[in-house]
């Protein structure tokens, strides 16, 4: 993974300086909140229903062991002894004092981490594909450019003040991880026809109150073009996107207001007129970046030992885990680890500093030091010997870890809600943890097969909702949280923004209208057919027919 | 308020601003918005003392872009200090159009804001007096960029090329 | 909105320096249990709470708000919605966890 050298240090050492002397000048009374609240956002710090919360990036999701054991400590000395990993890749600490949170990032820039513009109107975390290196059928590792595109955008002085937030994701694989249609510049890895390898640029794509897939602008882009283009759509777009009104700010709807095909001609102008090359980075430092990414040195191992083969015959349990949590990977011999952080009952995403100890731990002894934090708020571990797997299966089980049930009904994405925002209107943890408890039977769960339950406790979407097979959303409806539900979102390469089934369920009643959609699945699925895949054959109908039956 | 240099200098305004053609000060040099100084561009031919524009943070730079060659100052506003918009501007007079008069930033102007807006080619401030004092130290706090800029700091990536090469 | 419902209000906010939430008494002190704040119900005089309130915004509380109460047999006031409710115990799915365990177990919540 990319290590810092003296530029990249000195200047997160300088801007935790800079963010010390800014809440020196709030405490003191020399800012006002209005005044410090955008220049907090920019490093990170929200205020929510009970306290100060700090989001820690996780640039494109990739952590080494020793970052993650210093987030576990943070947790345990500033913090309540846990951490949050969210849907963009980063974590949440929900407890610091805002007079302890510049030593906080003094401690986390020792290790080359920090919350540079993780929340804000300003181009946040580049997020990637979690298998980015691992996965079969890659063009490249996107990560290379997810580092280009952060260092670019780190304090960009033409574009830290946005209409409002900016967020990018890029993926190097057709298979889409990185849900790169449901953001503000989605970039696909792509080859033109000569075999070069470029980007299919898209643009608009959001959640919120204005759910959007987004529309491809430039089908193949060259590498060597990828900065001057995205500062030719930023600046469309700081330019044109919306300030009167928060809630129309995002570029999707400047590319909604004027089509998507004058938007791309916009950028194409502006790019035409940039000077050439002015952004291209010099000669060898592509190179430099993409040697950070280069493969490790892979033993030569047979694929499928026969003991890991004798393992999974014999011991059912861990057979069960190997077919919900463990993937392919790119190198025979070798597989993908996924570390659920949905245990029946906790919150979904978070983990206790100790949980973060021991995957640290296990990630120096089983995956070469690399752990990966996936938009579906889970870690992965993405270099395991496959003949490593059972002893890594044991130890996960022992702390916890190895919760059999990542892509099952159980594995559901869900924004902290109620219990800790103060944007939301409804819960959402415990809506989750009561799904898990009427699905706790793992069969069961295995039998329904891949089902992505997604829940938001308000219209900003952080839970994706738009994009879960089940999607739920919370509302309040005169005082009481109500929970509407839609089916068929995806956020694949075949992304798709969920249906609205009709009217909402109170928190008692929503957990066995979701049951019935399941039913309902059960009911009309073909042989092997995933939920999705029922609903997109059958549509909405058969699920509505079942869900109000009654009324 | 105080008018200050890139450097956090206090310096002496020239300029007058004034609103329509009829205030215009007779030898002074004047700011007008530009609006006013478009619809009457031809009757400002050979005045004889310097000539700005104010434009709005929400009007293009390419309607004054003809004109450029007349105007000694560029006025950009921040109604308020997260409205970025005048950035972007700044920086396409600089580059796009390769101004070298002067570029003024008011409104709502922060210390915190002192090295976007110099390295996006800003190189006049109206600020307050405590903004004022802070300017330099401001400049200084961070130290590496990423990004090329109008001011005189190397972008890293060139920075440890150049440094690698030397090696 | 709460703040534009009708009935008595307290005013509520965060404080500054480390988020906890806090509640305006009728000394002007920022408690940390919602029994102890103030409370009017003339619109008239919750505006003069709200005053009361923004004075302490610089260095003390940050966004102090009137939010709705219901006074007790004892005349405390206590939160009615369900997020003001949640600000003043703490998250309802970590019971361990925020003001209602420091008020089950007094003494365990962390000096700051």
């Amino acid at each position: 993974m990319y290590r810092y050298d003296e530029f990249d240090q000195a200047l997160v050492n300088d801007r935790v300086e800079q963010f010390r002397e800014q809440v020196n000048r709030r405490l003191s009374g020399e800012l006002t909140e209005d005044q410090f609240k955008p220049l907090r956002l920019m490093n990170g710090v929200y205020l929510q229903l009970h306290a100060y919360m700090l989001r820690v990036a996780i640039p494109y999701g990739t952590l080494s062991a020793n970052q993650l054991r210093t987030l576990a400590d943070v947790a345990r000395r500033y913090d309540k002894g846990y951490g949050h990993f969210t849907t963009r890749q980063n974590i949440q600490f929900n407890w610091p004092a805002l007079k302890d949170i510049p030593d906080l990032l003094s401690e986390l820039a020792q290790v080359e981490m920090h919350a540079i513009q993780t929340s804000g109107n300003c181009i946040r975390n580049v997020t990637a594909d979690q298998y980015a290196g691992v996965a079969a059928g890659e063009v490249e590792d996107p990560r290379v450019y997810a580092e280009i595109i952060r260092q670019w955008s780190t304090l960009h002085p033409e574009f830290s003040f946005l209409p409002r937030k900016f967020k990018v994701a890029v993926t190097g694989c057709r298979e889409d991880r990185a849900a790169v249609a449901v953001h503000d510049v989605g970039l696909r890895m792509t080859r033109d026809d000569a075999g070069e390898p470029g980007f299919e640029v898209l643009v608009g794509g959001g959640q919120g109150r204005t759910p959007v897939i987004a529309k491809t602008i430039r089908n193949f882009l060259p590498k060597r073009h990828l900065l001057s283009y995205l500062e030719a759509v930023l600046r469309v777009y700081n330019q044109l996107g919306r300030r009167d009104n928060a809630f129309k700010a995002r570029i999707k709807i400047l590319v909604n207001s004027v089509g998507a095909d004058e938007f791309a001609r916009m950028v194409e102008e502006e790019w035409q007129a940039m000077p050439d090359q002015e952004l291209d980075l010099p000669d060898g430092e592509l190179e430099r970046i993409q040697a950070y990414f280069a493969p490790p040195a892979y033993h030569d191992l047979p694929d499928d030992p026969p003991a890991y083969a004798a393992w999974r015959r014999h011991d059912p349990e861990f057979a069960r885990w190997v077919q919900a949590n463990v993937a392919a990977h790119k190198q025979p011999g070798y597989a993908i680890v996924n570390v659920s952080l949905k245990p029946h009952g906790g919150a979904p995403g978070d983990a206790t500093a100790e949980e973060m100890e021991a995957v640290a731990e296990l990630a120096d002894r089983f995956a070469l030091g690399e752990i990966r934090v996936t938009h579906e708020q889970n870690l992965t571990l993405p270099d395991v010997r496959q003949e490593d797997l059972y002893e890594l299966w044991q130890a996960l089980a022992h702390h916890g870890l190895a919760t059999a049930n990542v892509g099952l009904i159980s594995d559901i994405i869900a924004c902290p809600g109620l219990d800790y925002c103060s944007l939301a209107n409804a819960r959402s943890i415990p809506v989750a943890q009561r799904i898990q408890e009427r699905f706790a039977d793992l069969d069961r769960q295995h039998d329904i097969g891949e089902l992505k339950v997604k829940i938001s406790g308000c219209i900003n979407a952080c839970g994706h909702h738009h994009v879960g097979h089940i999607g739920i959303l919370g509302v309040d409806k005169k005082g009481q949280e109500f929970y509407q539900l839609t089916i068929g979102g995806s956020a694949d390469e075949t992304a798709s923004l969920g249906e609205i089934v009709g009217k909402g369920f109170a928190y008692d009643e929503v957990v066995d209208a979701v049951e019935t959609l399941v039913d309902a699945y059960l009911e009309h699925r073909a042989r092997g057919e995933a939920f999705l895949d029922t609903y997109r054959r059958v549509g909405a109908e058969p699920f509505r027919e079942k869900l109000y039956a009654a009324d | 308020m105080p008018l200050i240099d890139r450097t956090g200098w206090a310096v002496t305004d020239p300029w007058v601003e004034v609103e329509t053609l009829e205030e215009l000060p007779d030898g002074q040099a004047a700011i007008l918005p530009a609006e006013v100084f478009q619809e009457h561009r031809h009757a400002l031919d050979g005045r004889n003392a310097a000539l700005g524009v104010r434009l709005p943070n929400d009007q293009p730079v390419d309607e004054i872009a003809p004109d450029l060659h007349r105007l000694d100052a560029v006025v950009l506003e921040f109604p308020a200090f997260k409205d970025g918009r005048a950035y972007s501007q700044a920086r396409l007079l600089r580059q796009r159009h390769g101004y070298t008069g002067e570029i003024r930033a008011t409104g709502d102007v922060l210390q915190d804001q002192a090295i976007f807006l110099v390295r996006c080619g800003f190189d006049r401030f109206e600020v307050d007096a405590h903004t004022a004092e802070r300017w330099q130290a401001a400049l200084r706090r961070i130290s590496v960029v990423y990004q090329p800029g109008r001011d005189d700091s190397t972008p890293a990536p060139w920075r440890r090329h150049a440094r690698r090469a030397a090696e | 909105m709460a703040s534009k419902a009708k009935g008595p209000k307290a005013v509520t906010a965060n404080r500054l320096s480390d988020g906890v939430v806090v509640y305006l008494t009728p000394d002007d002190r920022w408690a940390e249990t919602p029994d102890q704040a103030d409370w009017a119900e003339a619109p008239e005089d919750q505006e003069a709470l709200l005053t009361r309130a923004q004075a302490f915004a610089g260095t003390t509380v940050v966004a102090p708000y009137l939010f709705q109460v219901i006074p007790q047999a004892d005349g405390t006031p206590r939160p009615s919605h369900m997020k003001e409710v949640m600000r003043a115990n703490g998250p309802s799915v970590r019971p361990d966890l925020g003001k209602q365990a420091e008020l089950a177990h007094p003494g365990t919540g962390e000096e700051r």
